[in-house]
């Protein structure tokens, strides 16, 4: 492990930058290609890249198993609660047009709510499951 | 033309023996294919394709090969039934597309029902100019709620396979119990 | 003449049942599980292609609203297929999970092995 310097200054170097990038194409997913299904993926991705360099361990402290496990119910509660909270407001279900002050309004804040959701989830799943694989391994 | 290299890199995986010079055949598969979409102008699913198939199925192929034997150990015999079932439904598929409209043509039925509306309007509904995304969370929001129950569920399928239980002794307990 | 001229029309419908042909092959006469998942997510791309490639309108630009253009592609086959690229990878990954499970319990995944150990017992 202790031989590959250059991998592991590289990983550090460009691990910030896959983040960000995946933080663009969650926000920027109403203007270019991207959503929550996309930066969920790049999110996980950042978890095994750094699991496959550092090992297991460095990812457990930054991505605790038990957090990743509770991000998968979490974001479809956040979807179905969006949905809810339509309901209450006195709209169909997924109905985004009462969310805010004017109903085009509304639907940029249900759909922003949507796809965070979908990212916690997808990003949750994918790395819970590199965790799973991996762990069997050891 | 790409879809021909495609067919090509299809070919190596049918033929290539050890697993892991298939894992990383079908991350190839999975970067043409992206390139692929990329051209027939589906970025969105292009970059889909190109993080999940190419990225995390990879991954997840590999380690799995890390637990289990990465050749195959039984020699690859004719299997000529598959082969004339498989060869027999295609052409009956191809003869099929014949009636389809050729490639590209803007007047086809797929283009004529719901997606003028969804192109005209989402701008003004929703104020979303990428249409994909305003129709993946607005327009069909119930579909895209199912599909993340679905990866909700399959995420929880593979914890139960193949977490290390901190409860494996109570679960054994009980199915003997029940034995 | 005209005939090359429909093979041409239809050139890629042809390659994706060629690609929807082959996992299918794969999944039939290989009996190693890997392998079969493999020949499984292979018949899977080909059918995204089936929903993309009629989508595609030629002079067409990608559907993201610009004054510029006027002629989109079809965005519905795109978000049925985003969506089924993900739930495609969390279904892979249950059949592996599935796979390395078996191997713990057999030892192989092979299936005519799996299924002599069955019958030994």
């Amino acid at each position: 492990m202790s031989l590959d310097l250059i991998l592991r200054v590289g990983t550090k170097l460009v691990l910030p930058f896959i983040l960000l990038f995946a933080l663009y194409v969650q926000f920027h997913g109403d203007y270019g290609p991207g959503g929550g299904f996309q930066a969920g993926v790049i999110v996980a991705s950042v978890i095994i890249l750094l699991s496959i360099t550092f090992g297991l361990d460095a990812a457990h402290r930054i991505a605790p198993q038990p957090l990743v496990e509770r991000m998968i119910p979490l974001g479809v509660l956040i979807y179905a609660g969006t949905g809810v909270a339509g309901l209450i407001l006195g709209k169909n279900y997924l109905d985004y047009s009462v969310l805010s002050h004017d109903a085009v309004h509304g639907h940029e804040l249900g759909v922003f709510l949507v796809e965070a959701g979908v990212l916690v989830t997808v990003a949750g799943t994918m790395t819970a499951l590199f965790y799973a694989f991996a762990e069997r391994g050891r | 033309m790409l879809l021909t290299l495609l067919a090509v890199v299809t070919m190596a995986i049918v033929r290539q023996r050890s697993l892991f010079g298939v894992a990383i055949l079908a991350g190839i598969y999975s970067f043409v294919m992206a390139s692929v979409l990329i051209v027939l102008d589906a970025v969105d699913v292009a970059m889909t394709e190109a993080s999940v198939g190419a990225g995390v199925s990879t991954v997840l192929l590999l380690a799995t090969l890390h637990l289990i034997n990465s050749t195959e150990t039984r020699p690859i015999r004719r299997n000529l039934l598959a082969l004339f079932f498989s060869v027999g439904t295609g052409a009956i598929l191809v003869w099929g597309t014949l009636i389809l409209p050729p490639f590209g043509t803007p007047d086809a039925a797929i283009h004529k029902h719901v997606a003028p509306r969804y192109i005209a309007d989402s701008v003004k509904e929703t104020g979303i100019p990428n249409v994909v995304t305003s129709i993946l969370a607005d327009y069909r929001g119930y579909d895209t709620l199912g599909e993340t129950t679905v990866i909700f569920t399959a995420g929880i399928g593979v914890l139960l396979l193949l977490h290390r239980a901190r409860r494996r002794g109570r679960a054994v307990d009980e199915a003997e119990d029940r034995g | 003449m005209q005939t090359l001229g429909i093979i041409l029309d239809h050139y890629s419908y042809v390659i994706t049942i060629f690609l929807m042909m082959s996992g299918l092959y794969i999944v039939a006469a290989r009996g190693n599980m890997v392998k079969k998942l493999v020949g499984l997510s292979i018949f899977q791309t080909s059918v995204y292609l089936l929903y993309i490639e009629p989508a595609k309108i030629l002079g067409g630009t990608a559907p993201i609203l610009d004054p510029a253009f006027s002629v989109y592609s079809n965005p519905l086959p795109h978000v049925l297929i985003l969506t089924a690229i993900v739930v495609g990878v969390a279904t892979l990954a249950l059949g592996l999970a599935l796979a390395v499970r078996i191997n713990e319990a057999y030892g192989t995944i092979e299936e005519d092995e799996i299924f002599e150990r069955d019958r030994e017992t």
